[in-house]
């Protein structure tokens, strides 16, 4: 009789089993929708409470006037425009820096430092990453400004140069972070293949090794750049705030980011002063969402050419 | 079980003080007040543990707009109340007096290496509206001027706008800095910039004006003598052109705590916090308009 009792618990077992693998892959299953719940929630919410402020106002007023200056006693305005051209003008600066140093040192950590210095360099780029932007921006204003002011003769250093370099330093601990661990796991087989064919290290490096890390590369330099479009406290503080159109890159300028973090406090809620930072809010969000698009693209491709 | 009876003390004190506390005031309105009336209030309730007082800031126009609700006993403001918000105050019966509890005077400074002293109210105007972009326009070397000034979250910026610009827009190229102590790193670090701040923030810690920096003389108009606001005396009298009163409403002639605490902030003490909070007392005609109001 002790027979079909054994069977009928270890059935029993099983379907229990079998319900807990259920359970837990519902789990897991939740916890990934939740970051998709989470972002359609963030965009919702950015476009509903925008929405008012662009039907008010007009596409044509948001994207091609030039002037944004919703407290103005003459004429209230509202022109994207400007803080648009700062945002896109100090992230490119950013990245001329941040790309050509990040690549390079990450080149460098990976095939060219004995294992010593990699072992110090290494951490001491991530530490980077851990400096608070406000800090950052303290150093614009107090070290960077008054030496690029001397460096380019202007009268004062709180331009679009200055937060492109403070938004490079931000940004190299992503960039050489990820590139590095992308070229450090190129195969050794690749290299001394085409050291095997009577090319140079310098070579090798350029035509073998970076081509074949090239998706981990892209990657680094589309998270590095995502962290510039966003950055707030830094740009704020170190590029003057001045609304006007820049017309070069010693100009002050004032983000997209900058301008919301100002304005939000003192706009009494509901008002269109107030969705239409939303609205910068929302175009902001799509620039960034574009930027990762193309990235995954990049990445996709690459991985199916390296396959 | 030291701390532990303090810690007890505390409690104790804070629950007597709630329960016993027959008045409760609430204040709201100017962030450029709220300093000064947050201090205020806490010496006030040092000598009157019976009252409480609730200060809180959002801007002249919102404390303005909670004492017309009637949710406020008194507002603070950086600005007189505008006609539009007399006539919403009479329609919701809410009588408003007015009360001067400070002056503030707003110093244009410039960098202490730039050869100009002296600027009219209308000069200065033009400058910030980006109408003047050359020093040598108005007196000074040959010259670009780099224009600094407040976010337009603040009531300086506004009053500067009002008074100053003539309500017109400030130039699109003005640098909207952080704080007053922002402009003036600014202007002590560039040759040829122009801001505006409060008088209390051009001094170092031993009271003079600080290294590299120059508070500049202003004259009402062109037929007029400049004047320093660094002598408290020219601010007082209105003589410097560039000063607000700070002020304070109520609804109905102010009587019992409200009246007592408004008799404290006029009072020699009060006027004293005033000053080292680094705006001025009240005086000459601001006086008589507090006459006005019972004070």
């Amino acid at each position: 009789m002790a027979k079909p009792d054994s069977i009928t618990i270890s059935i029993r077992k099983q379907a229990w089993l079998q319900l807990k693998e259920k359970l837990i892959e519902q789990f897991f299953f939740v916890h990934g929708l939740l970051a998709v719940i989470v972002l359609i929630g963030i965009f919702s919410l950015l476009f509903i409470e925008g929405f008012p402020a662009l039907r008010e106002i007009g596409l044509k007023e948001f994207f091609l006037s030039k002037h944004w200056d919703p407290t103005s006693f003459e004429r209230e305005s509202y022109g994207l425009l400007s803080m648009l051209v700062s945002t896109l003008m100090v992230t490119l600066g950013a990245m001329l820096i941040a790309v050509p140093v990040g690549i390079g040192t990450a080149a460098y950590i990976a095939e060219v430092a004995n294992p010593k210095v990699r072992e110090v360099v290494k951490p001491v780029i991530e530490i980077l990453a851990g400096i608070p932007s406000v800090v950052v921006g303290f150093l614009g204003i107090i070290v960077m400004g008054p030496l690029l002011a001397k460096l380019f003769g202007t009268s004062n250093g709180l331009n679009a140069v200055n937060g492109s370099i403070l938004l490079a330093v931000m940004s190299l601990p992503t960039i050489v972070s990820i590139s590095e661990d992308a070229i450090i796991s190129v195969p050794q087989d690749f290299k001394n293949a085409s050291l095997a064919l009577g090319a140079t290290r310098w070579q090798t490096l350029i035509h073998v090794t970076l081509p074949a890390a090239m998706s981990g590369v892209v990657a680094s330099v589309m998270l590095g750049m995502g962290r510039a479009i966003g950055e707030t406290m830094t740009v704020l503080m170190a590029t003057g705030n001045a609304p006007a159109i820049p017309g070069s890159f010693l100009d002050s300028i004032r983000t997209m980011t900058a301008t919301i973090a100002i304005e939000l406090g003192e706009t009494v809620q509901g008002s269109i002063h107030y969705r239409s930072l939303f609205v910068i809010a929302f175009v902001l969000f799509i620039m960034t969402f574009l930027v990762n698009l193309v990235s995954d693209l990049v990445l996709e491709k690459y991985q199916k050419v390296n396959r | 079980m030291f701390k532990k009876s303090i810690v007890l003390t505390l409690t104790a004190v804070f629950l007597v003080g709630n329960v016993f506390a027959q008045d409760f005031i609430q204040v709201k309105g100017s962030d450029t007040l709220i300093n000064l009336v947050q201090r205020l209030a806490e010496v006030y309730m040092e000598y009157h543990p019976n009252t409480a007082i609730a200060v809180t800031g959002g801007g002249s126009g919102v404390g303005i707009a909670s004492l017309i609700a009637n949710r406020v006993q008194i507002a603070d403001a950086s600005r007189p109340m505008k006609a539009k918000e007399k006539t919403a105050a009479k329609e919701n019966g809410v009588v408003p007096y007015e009360i001067v509890v400070g002056i503030d005077g707003i110093s244009v400074i410039v960098n202490g290496d730039l050869a100009v002293n002296d600027l009219t109210v209308e000069e200065i105007g033009q400058i910030f509206r980006g109408n003047v972009t050359n020093w040598k326009e108005v007196g000074g070397p040959d010259l670009m001027i780099s224009l600094y000034g407040r976010q337009a979250n603040s009531g300086t910026y506004v009053f500067f706008q009002e008074h100053v610009l003539a309500k017109k827009d400030y130039s699109q190229r003005m640098k909207r800095m952080n704080g007053n102590a922002q402009i003036v790193e600014g202007i002590i670090a560039d040759k040829s910039g122009i801001g505006y701040v409060g008088v209390g923030y051009v001094y170092d810690d031993k009271g003079n004006v600080r290294d590299g920096l120059k508070v500049l003389n202003v004259a009402p108009d062109a037929n007029s003598e400049p004047v320093t606001p660094l002598v408290a005396e020219n601010v007082k009298s209105g003589k410097y052109p560039i000063s607000r009163a700070l002020f304070q409403y109520i609804n109905g002639m102010p009587k019992g705590a409200v009246k007592d605490f408004i008799t404290f902030e006029l009072g020699p003490e009060g006027q004293k916090i005033v000053e080292e909070m680094s705006f001025y007392p009240v005086a000459g005609e601001y006086s008589e308009n507090n006459k006005k109001a019972g004070f």
